[in-house]
């Protein structure tokens, strides 16, 4: 069956498999995005606890999708997962360290003569709320600005900037940092605006909730106005193209003559951004309404705006992995990806993910036909 | 030797060595227990037994608190094979991505999405979901095992690719090949048992606590009896596919096996050290003077266990190094020069075809395919260079070997003496079965030390050397970053450790619970 399709349409497809996990990923940050607001929506020792055992039965679906995310990439564009993770050294290991004080904070929170205290905790997974989700969205922002490395004829990738990848955030003298950072802020204030909307329907005490809806308008505010600055400026910008011999080249309005170029993508866009407000507007006017199901639009928003993103900057000639330094050695699916076979063999594998939603889908289901209560914490001795 | 930063390559490979350690304290009892888990929560739910149930949760809770750790060392080996090993990365990463990607798929989604209804799913799903979901937990485990191993396993024996030189890595072209390669099998099997060994010693060693304590005798002896007959099976199928991997390692990496063996100069009838004891490290030029300051040998073993024949050559260091024209070994020597003719070649093949001179390019392509096999071999000018640390090889091989025979048989005393129901009077054998704790650990680390040291120098074996698969990063970086993971990683492992003693001391007083 895929031995059938061509090595670019092949290409094609894990580059929508990188996107889709990329993009799922964004609406799990509901997890980290709810973690930075542990302390400003639960006063009480109990709240705390229902905030932190209502995430706490999510995060490692977020750990798995960026565990997952980053082995599709490696396996599907190993020039891009070495260029990128052996280049902007610090910004990767900055993300990983604020996973990694994640994963042991739920578990050992509250238990006995856990060394560190609750608080110490608590403030892991508060800083693996905030660096997770700026760091990865600007991350992701250079995909559309470019990065300094070089790849040799060996296909050996020479960063060239010594600050490894700090200088896509905080290098203030060049415009682009601002578009970076605006991404990693818009991902930061949508990761927030999720966590209150998955609290709204996972949660039952109406203390906690009230605080939630004030909120929410307070984080999708700053959402709108870093995501609107960020996607002006991409779309009106120049972009790197390719031609059909594979050199790279700056092509004016790139992005924009990519949404023109792909209608059906840019439907997707437009589907998720209004997908997005409507759950945003439903959750702060009409919460009695459908509060609870305000997560399930701004959520499937969120994976179709960041998929259509992510098909933008990687179809119809882009370079989604641009190179400031050399444009030559820029990034493509075409030029960055695995070996036909490879991608064959792992397609076959992609089968399965339909059957991995379901699960995933029917095991939340399952767990989820309760909200939490304080009564539960009472009772739950496995309780966060 | 084309110049390299070693330093650099040093505290890389000290960065890895260190999370991949940290990562390998807490694998294998998740590897392990797990199942252990799945077994109770299956005799409770069939039993309907309130002292299972309790049971049950009470090694769960265990199993969670290791769990998380492990999550946490765990994101950090992935994302290093980029941050690190980025040429490497690039090398291998056709092969070696794939199974990454399959087991993020296939067993860390089964993984953590039926461990939130383990945990979360009393009283919210049915006795039945909640132990299948137990069952895929475990199953989930240790299928991320499998895939991870795969992929090491591969560079150890690198089959099932071609290089390709116009995109200057390897690429796959069978992936049956690659995933049922005897070397994968064996190091699959073999790793997943020493997990359930270690984790069937740790919940008989908490349970020997148990009883010295007089507390929750029951509670502790149901535990030893399910833990103990796991960990007897386990140990079985350890011994067996530790046989086939160290026969497999005979024919793959004759190298790291002379070296595990203390084999200098190589014989027929060779003869198997069960005890040794190095006096020094031998000096290269001095090839006659004895390693060993004291051994205790079996005539014949080696060889027989090679190849169940006792008269089969075994070669050694030396011969390995210099070659030996009798037994067919090509030396070192001629593999070096071998290798820099390919490298050679492979540089001049791109230049030609730069030049487009398709003639002096298909010259250089030919050179280069005649001598890939040796690729890894032209970073060296020195034969002496490519021989592991031996004494590291030799101890951590034999330190396994003697815990795994020392496992075995407490697991046989232990289920002897719950027979004849006098397990609680001999308080030498709970005191022994208690402090078998660490020992287990020390040779479940010993068993990848002797793995991937035993191995250098290549990451990929022959084909590519480990100095030049680091990243173009500079030094400091990696400093910085391996001091903040140590600490890091010992402040959690000291919290792990404090948690885990507490849980275990309220367990024992509240029959189990919390």
């Amino acid at each position: 069956m895929f031995e059938n399709l061509s090595y670019l349409a092949l290409q094609q497809y894990w580059w929508m498999i990188v996107s889709l996990l990329g993009a799922i990923l964004v609406f799990m940050f509901f997890v980290q995005g709810g973690q930075t607001m542990i302390k400003s929506l639960g006063k009480t020792d109990n709240e705390i606890k229902m905030l932190v055992n209502s995430l706490g039965r999510k995060w490692d679906l977020t750990f798995t999708t960026l565990v997952t995310f980053g082995g599709a990439a490696f396996a599907s564009f190993p020039l891009f997962y070495s260029t990128s993770f052996g280049g902007a050294y610090w910004v990767w290991m900055l993300i990983l360290f604020a996973f990694i004080i994640q994963a042991v904070s739920y578990e050992y929170r509250t238990k006995a003569d856990n060394f560190l205290g609750a608080k110490t905790y608590e403030t892991f997974l508060f800083i693996n709320g905030l660096l997770g989700t700026i760091l990865v969205g600007t991350a992701v922002a250079t995909f559309f600005t470019g990065s300094d490395f070089l790849v040799t004829n060996m296909n050996h990738s020479i960063w060239q900037n010594p600050y490894r990848g700090l200088e896509l955030a905080f290098n203030f003298a060049r415009y682009e940092t601002f578009i970076n950072l605006s991404l990693g802020l818009a991902v930061f204030f949508l990761a927030r605006v999720l966590g209150i909307l998955y609290f709204f329907n996972n949660i039952e005490d109406e203390t906690i909730l009230t605080r939630a809806r004030k909120q929410l308008l307070v984080n999708a505010l700053p959402f709108l106005v870093f995501f609107l600055f960020f996607l002006i400026n991409v779309l009106f910008m120049d972009g790197f193209g390719y031609d059909s011999n594979g050199v790279v080249s700056m092509v004016p309005y790139k992005y924009f003559n990519n949404l023109i170029e792909m209608p059906l993508n840019t439907v997707i866009l437009l589907l998720g951004v209004v997908a997005v407000l409507w759950g945003i507007y439903r959750g702060a006017f009409h919460y009695e309404k459908c509060g609870t199901k305000a997560i399930w639009f701004t959520g499937g928003g969120t994976i179709l705006t960041v998929f259509a993103l992510l098909i933008l900057v990687g179809f119809n000639n882009t370079c989604f992995y641009p190179s400031t330094s050399d444009l030559q050695s820029s990034l493509t699916i075409q030029n960055a990806s695995s070996s036909k076979y490879t991608l064959v063999a792992m397609s076959y594998v992609s089968l399965l993910v339909p059957f991995v939603v379901a699960y995933i889908w029917y095991a939340w289901s399952s767990l989820n036909k309760k909200p939490i209560t304080a009564k539960e914490m009472e009772d739950d001795h496995h309780a966060y | 030797m084309e110049h390299f930063d070693m330093a650099l390559v040093d505290w890389s490979r000290a960065q890895f060595a260190l999370t991949a350690m940290y990562h390998w304290i807490f694998v294998p009892l998740t590897l392990g227990l797990s199942f252990i888990v799945a077994i109770m929560m299956t005799i409770y739910v069939r039993t309907g037994n309130e002292l299972w149930k309790k049971i049950t949760k009470f090694w769960m809770t265990l199993f969670g608190v290791n769990f998380a750790i492990g999550v946490a060392t765990g994101i950090i080996l992935e994302f290093e094979f980029g941050t690190n090993w980025s040429n490497y990365s690039w090398f291998v990463g056709d092969i070696f991505g794939a199974p990454l990607a399959i087991e993020g798929i296939m067993a860390f989604f089964l993984e953590s999405t039926f461990i939130a209804i383990l945990f979360f799913g009393w009283g919210r799903v049915s006795k039945k979901f909640h132990m299948i979901s137990a069952w895929m937990v475990a199953i989930g485990s240790n299928l991320s095992a499998l895939w991870i191993l795969v992929a090491n396993a591969w560079m150890q024996n690198p089959v099932g690719m071609r290089f390709n030189p116009d995109t200057a890595r390897n690429e796959m072209v069978n992936f049956w090949e690659v995933l049922f390669s005897p070397t994968a099998i064996n190091k699959f099997l073999h790793t997943i048992s020493s997990g359930y060994v270690l984790s069937a010693i740790f919940v008989v060693g908490v349970s020997a606590w148990f009883l010295l304590k007089h507390r929750n005798v029951d509670f502790a002896k149901k535990s030893m009896i399910i833990a103990a007959v796991f960990g007897l099976l386990s140990s079985f199928y350890l011994v067996l596919t530790g046989d086939e991997s160290a026969r497999d390692i005979y024919h793959t990496q004759p190298m790291k096996f002379a070296a595990f063996e203390g084999l200098d100069d190589g014989t027929v009838s060779a003869p198997l050290v069960v005890i040794g004891f190095l006096k020094e490290v031998p000096d290269p030029n001095q090839p006659d003077v004895e390693r060993f300051a004291f051994k205790i040998e079996i005539p014949n073993l080696l060889s027989y266990m090679v190849a169940l024949n006792s008269n089969v050559f075994v070669p050694g260091i030396n011969d390995l190094i210099n070659g030996n024209e009798k037994h067919g070994i090509m030396s070192y020597y001629e593999k070096i020069d071998k290798g820099k003719l390919a490298i050679k070649a492979l540089g001049d093949y791109k230049e030609a075809l730069e030049r487009k001179d398709q003639v002096a390019a298909a010259e250089n392509l030919k050179v280069f395919e005649a001598n890939y096999a040796y690729f890894g071999y032209g970073y060296y000018d020195d034969p002496n260079d490519l021989v592991p640390n031996v004494p590291v090889a030799f101890y951590s091989f034999h330190i396994m070997v003697i815990l795994g025979v020392h496992f075995m048989i407490l697991f046989i005393v232990i289920l002897v003496l719950l027979y004849k129901k006098k397990i609680e009077k001999i308080r030498w054998v709970l005191y022994v079965a208690l402090w078998t704790i660490p020992l287990a650990y020390i040779a479940s680390q010993a068993g990848w030390v002797l793995a991937e040291m035993g191995r250098q120098p290549w990451v990929v074996q022959d084909l590519m050397p480990t100095l030049s698969a680091v990243s173009n990063i500079d030094k400091s970086s990696v400093v910085v970053t391996f001091w903040i993971f140590a600490v890091t990683f010992t402040v959690l492992l000291i919290a792990e450790i404090k948690i885990m003693v507490s849980q275990i001391v309220s367990g024992s007083k509240n029959e189990g619970g919390h």
